[in-house]
């Protein structure tokens, strides 16, 4: 990881339609896309609104552009092209650089959208498939079905992109072991290098929260067993299990996300957006009109101390540099190896799959030793 | 030589809880200008926050009443207010023995009740004359002539003088004073005999030390003299002596025989001024005290430990403050394997330990955790000797023990008749022996049972109204020691026993005591990164088992877009779960935990 080059994060937060499980900010009305591409492309140019924390003198390195939200696949070719130009043209964009797109595959236009993706150097999509149930998309309020996900990789595939990465939902209502397996057998089939599996949160405020009773979700342990068996299962099909929530295959861990863990700056655009630049975490508030009118980014504290580190190197497979660190430390991390929870290996605490399933607890002791 | 002191009324009011006696009293206090009107907030006579949320009067007040009655004459009556509830029975006695009379509220809409009855008997012990007054009758469901009837019959009171009033919109209660004036006697006393005063309350007072409110029944004292306390033999030097205002203390030259008033002597703890005691002089002292004096003895017990560790000398301080003024508490140190260093706390009744620790926890602001209320067991050793037992974690081993006694009481509950099933089935669940069953009056019954005390202590009362959809009242008494098959149980998590935990029961009660504890503990820890056995045993012997599994999931999985500071602010707020937790051993248990081990008579 190139430590001197930053990523860049567009929060595009438009959607068809709401899921109900989903509490990232997004807006169902698509009225002000183009005010808000706008509103992108300007802040590249001025740094307006984080200027405070980071000084426009010379171009910043950059070598990972993320399109997350909301749905970027809702922009059009033309807006998509206006932000990667303008990103080409502010930013000092390394040649390799990943550039991810995510897209929803029910997407209308989708193709059209991959196609202007890839023309314009995007070279990453990752597909919100969430699971090949049927049913269970359904009830995650997913739109279109399992064929429609297989379309859509066609469709990347088509526009010449191969590192394309899938979501997949764990402990989603009226799921279990079997039907994870199918899912898990379909992205086998589509042959993905990636696959983000995120256990499901019930998120504050959510239609899930609010109906929680009624939603038929696995229990801990079930989800726990699903987990581990989802994580056993990719690891045998040549998977790197790499963070707790994502696998990939040799060559196409996700960079970008590799940011986030390991320390390294990026900067996030548009609102709920998240940056961390020159030691410093902040933020854009939930609203995309204080976005659109110039509102400032907003400090979130410094970020990049020891107890930050250790939470955040425990999620991957690199684990957490036994080196430098006291005896109680240490016998801790052996109490957790003997347990089944971690694993040292060359001369890093690593946790296992059980280990990152009880990470929290796991982090907590750890940061009372550090 | 005694002389009638032919203008004043020593009288108090006595009533069952919510018959109105507060407010009644409020509305003689604003009749009699004795606070003006403009001064008068909600219930005067209750000054604490507890007594006015739960409407009961904790501790006895007395205020001087000037009233110009009908005939022409100015009267002073003295209105001694007697506490509320049965847990303070004995200072509802030293109250009405500073009296002549008692005004007796019945409720228009509910009648005689259980705290009616006790009150009126004990009042009818102290030969009081009783006024009868129904309150009330305001109300749409008021039935004065009913309740008349009732009082007529239970109680055996000529209710045909009884002011039919409302003391919420102050109908009719100037009655009450006339009546007070024309039938309770006035005091009688001596002047010039040596000084005699009874202690009705004491109240510790920042400035004026503790404040002891007295009735004088002979003789005369002034400031500069050396006054004695004849229980204790403790003296002091008259500092003030004077009459009780509503709202302030008014000072006088003296007190003479029959008046109620107050003397303040620098005095450090009401522990010298204890309710009950005689006060007299030290230079020409009485020949004999007053009857009726008691030492009241704490019968429920807890421990009850700081939150956080830190706070244990803020708890002494606030428990030091508390004895001050409240001669009934008692606490010395203690130390828990479980919680540390706290308290072992006694108190007069649940009711009691419960204002304790509101009052902690609001007045001083401290986090506490008590242990299970124990009464306090005599147990015989095979050597003959016997100790008292008021902490489970001090209980012999069985091995030594020839038998155990626990306090039984005499309690008398008072219902409609149509929850006499559902209440003798709680009864018989607690362990209750019948005794008989009157009907008062056409629909309600006083049912009479010997209770355990062991078994009212925790939620007897709870669960009696819950039964009777509040109807019951209830009243108990001490009234002795029986043998009893008692065990104690263990509670160990993962191997190791957790004294804060362990019970004293009665072994028919023990084993589904014992699997309902198990139980209640296996919902209320949260799962910990190891298995943890949950074992209650008898002695060596395990007699329920439960499995906390370990855990399983806790991770937060989602990626937000790179903010670091959501996911830091998580497991800061699971690291404050985590420091409200006590760990033992090697498992933390929340307060929950301890708090669901209490209430679990509650579900049976």
């Amino acid at each position: 990881m190139d430590r001197t080059k930053a990523g860049l994060y567009f929060h595009i937060p438009f959607c068809q339609s709401k899921c109900p499980y989903c509490d990232f900010y997004s807006l169902t009305d698509k009225g002000l896309t183009e005010a808000y591409v706008n509103a992108l492309c300007e802040e590249m140019k001025t740094f307006d609104r984080i200027g405070e924390f980071v000084k426009k003198d010379k171009k910043i390195p950059v070598d990972t552009v993320y399109f997350g939200g909301g749905t970027p696949s809702l922009l059009s070719p033309l807006q998509l092209e206006r932000i990667l130009a303008s990103v080409r043209e502010n930013f000092s964009l390394s040649e390799d650089a990943e550039i991810t797109a995510e897209c929803n595959p029910s997407s209308p236009f989708l193709g059209e959208f991959l196609q202007s993706a890839a023309e314009n150097g995007v070279n990453r999509i990752s597909l919100g498939m969430q699971s090949s149930s049927d049913n269970e998309r359904k009830k995650l309020g997913r739109r279109g079905t399992a064929s429609d996900v297989e379309n859509a990789v066609k469709l990347v595939r088509a526009s010449g992109i191969e590192n394309i990465s899938l979501d997949v939902m764990v402990g989603v209502p009226d799921s279990n072991t079997g039907t994870l397996k199918d899912s898990l057998d379909f992205v086998s089939f589509l042959g993905v290098p990636h696959i983000s599996a995120y256990m499901l949160k019930i998120e504050e405020g959510t239609f899930y929260c609010k109906n929680i009773d009624k939603l038929n979700i696995p229990d801990e342990d079930e989800t726990a067993d699903m987990y581990l068996f989802m994580s056993d299962y990719l690891r045998e099909k040549g998977y790197l299990h790499y963070e707790i929530s994502n696998f990939g295959k040799e060559g196409f861990i996700s960079r970008h996300n590799m940011k986030y863990w390991e320390l390294a700056p990026y900067i996030g655009f548009g609102p709920s957006a998240h940056s961390f630049y020159g030691g410093k975490r902040f933020y854009f508030p939930r609203d995309i009109n204080a976005f659109i009118n110039g509102e400032k980014a907003l400090f979130d504290g410094e970020g990049g101390d020891e107890e930050e580190k250790l939470m955040l190197s425990l999620r991957t497979y690199k684990g957490v540099s036994l080196e430098e660190k006291n005896k109680e430390f240490i016998k801790l991390t052996e109490k957790f190896v003997s347990q089944g929870l971690g694993e040292i290996r060359g001369g890093s605490f690593v946790l296992t799959p059980g280990g990152m399933l009880v990470s929290n607890s796991i982090i907590l002791m750890l940061t009372e030793v550090i | 030589m005694k002389v009638k002191k032919e203008h004043i009324r020593n009288f108090s009011i006595i009533a069952h809880i919510d018959h109105g006696k507060s407010t009644l009293a409020d509305r003689l206090l604003e009749l009699t200008e004795t606070v003006q009107k403009r001064d008068m907030q909600q219930q005067i006579l209750d000054n604490m926050d507890i007594e006015k949320e739960r409407g009961i009067t904790i501790k006895a007040r007395a205020v001087t009443l000037n009233y110009k009655a009908n005939d022409g004459k100015t009267y002073e009556l003295n209105l001694i207010d007697t506490p509320g509830h049965v847990d303070f029975n004995y200072e509802v006695s030293r109250s009405l023995a500073a009296c002549e009379g008692a005004v007796l509220i019945v409720d228009a809409t509910q009648g005689v009740e259980a705290q009616t009855l006790a009150n009126t008997y004990l009042a009818l012990d102290h030969d009081l004359e009783l006024v009868p007054v129904v309150n009330k009758i305001d109300l749409p469901a008021a039935d004065p002539d009913r309740v008349c009837a009732d009082v007529e019959d239970i109680i055996g009171l000529d209710c045909s003088i009884a002011p039919r009033v409302s003391a919420k919109t102050g109908e009719n209660v100037e009655e009450v004073l006339e009546k007070i004036v024309e039938y309770i006697p006035c005091p009688e006393g001596d002047d010039e005999a040596p000084f005699k005063a009874l202690v009705f309350d004491s109240v510790y007072d920042n400035y004026k030390g503790v404040i002891v409110y007295v009735r004088v029944m002979d003789g005369t004292l002034r400031p500069g003299d050396t006054m004695k306390m004849m229980a204790t033999g403790a003296q002091f030097t008259v500092v003030e002596v004077g009459r009780m205002g509503a709202t302030s203390l008014q000072a006088a030259s003296e007190l003479k025989a029959g008046e109620v008033g107050y003397i303040t002597a620098s005095i450090k703890s009401v522990v010298d001024a204890r309710v009950g005691d005689t006060v007299t002089r030290a230079d020409v002292p009485a020949s004999e005290p007053l009857p009726g004096y008691k030492k009241v003895n704490p019968m429920v017990f807890c421990g009850i430990y700081p939150a956080d560790g830190a706070d244990y000398e803020s708890l002494r301080e606030a428990l030091e403050k508390l004895q001050l003024n409240d001669a009934a508490l008692s606490f010395e140190p203690e130390t828990s394997g479980a919680l540390g260093f706290g308290f072992r706390c006694g108190f007069l009744g649940l009711l009691h330990l419960e204002i304790i620790q509101e009052r902690l926890e609001r007045e001083y602001d401290l986090d506490l955790v008590s242990t299970v209320p124990s009464v306090i067991y005599k147990v015989h050793l095979t050597d003959k000797t016997v100790v008292d037992i008021d902490n489970p974690t001090n209980y012999p081993d069985p091995a030594i023990i020839d038998f155990v006694e626990e306090p039984i009481a005499d309690a008398h509950i008072y219902s409609p008749s149509e929850y006499v099933g559902t209440i003798m089935d709680l009864c018989q669940d607690r362990r209750g022996i019948f005794k008989n069953m009157d009907y008062i009056s056409g629909d309600r019954v006083d049912i009479h049972y010997v209770l355990p005390v062991n078994e009212i202590i925790y939620d007897f009362f709870d669960a009696l109204k819950t039964r009777t959809r509040g109807y019951a009242s209830f009243d108990y008494e001490l009234t002795g020691y029986e043998k009893s098959n008692l065990v104690k149980l263990d509670v160990l998590l993962n191997g190791d026993i957790i004294d804060a935990l362990s019970y004293i029961i009665h072994s028919e009660k023990a084993y589904p005591r014992a699997r309902k504890i198990a139980e209640k503990l296996k919902d209320n820890i949260p799962r910990q990164m190891f298995e943890i056995p949950v074992q209650i045993a008898i002695g060596g012997k395990v007699i329920a088992r439960e499995t906390i599994k370990a855990m399983r999931k806790d991770v937060l999985a989602k990626c937000y877009g790179g903010d670091i500071t959501r996911k830091k602010k998580l497991l800061e707020k699971q690291k404050e779960g985590k420091k409200r937790m006590r760990q033992f051993g090697t498992v933390e248990v929340p307060q929950e935990a301890f708090m669901a081990i209490l209430k679990l008579d509650g579900q049976d």
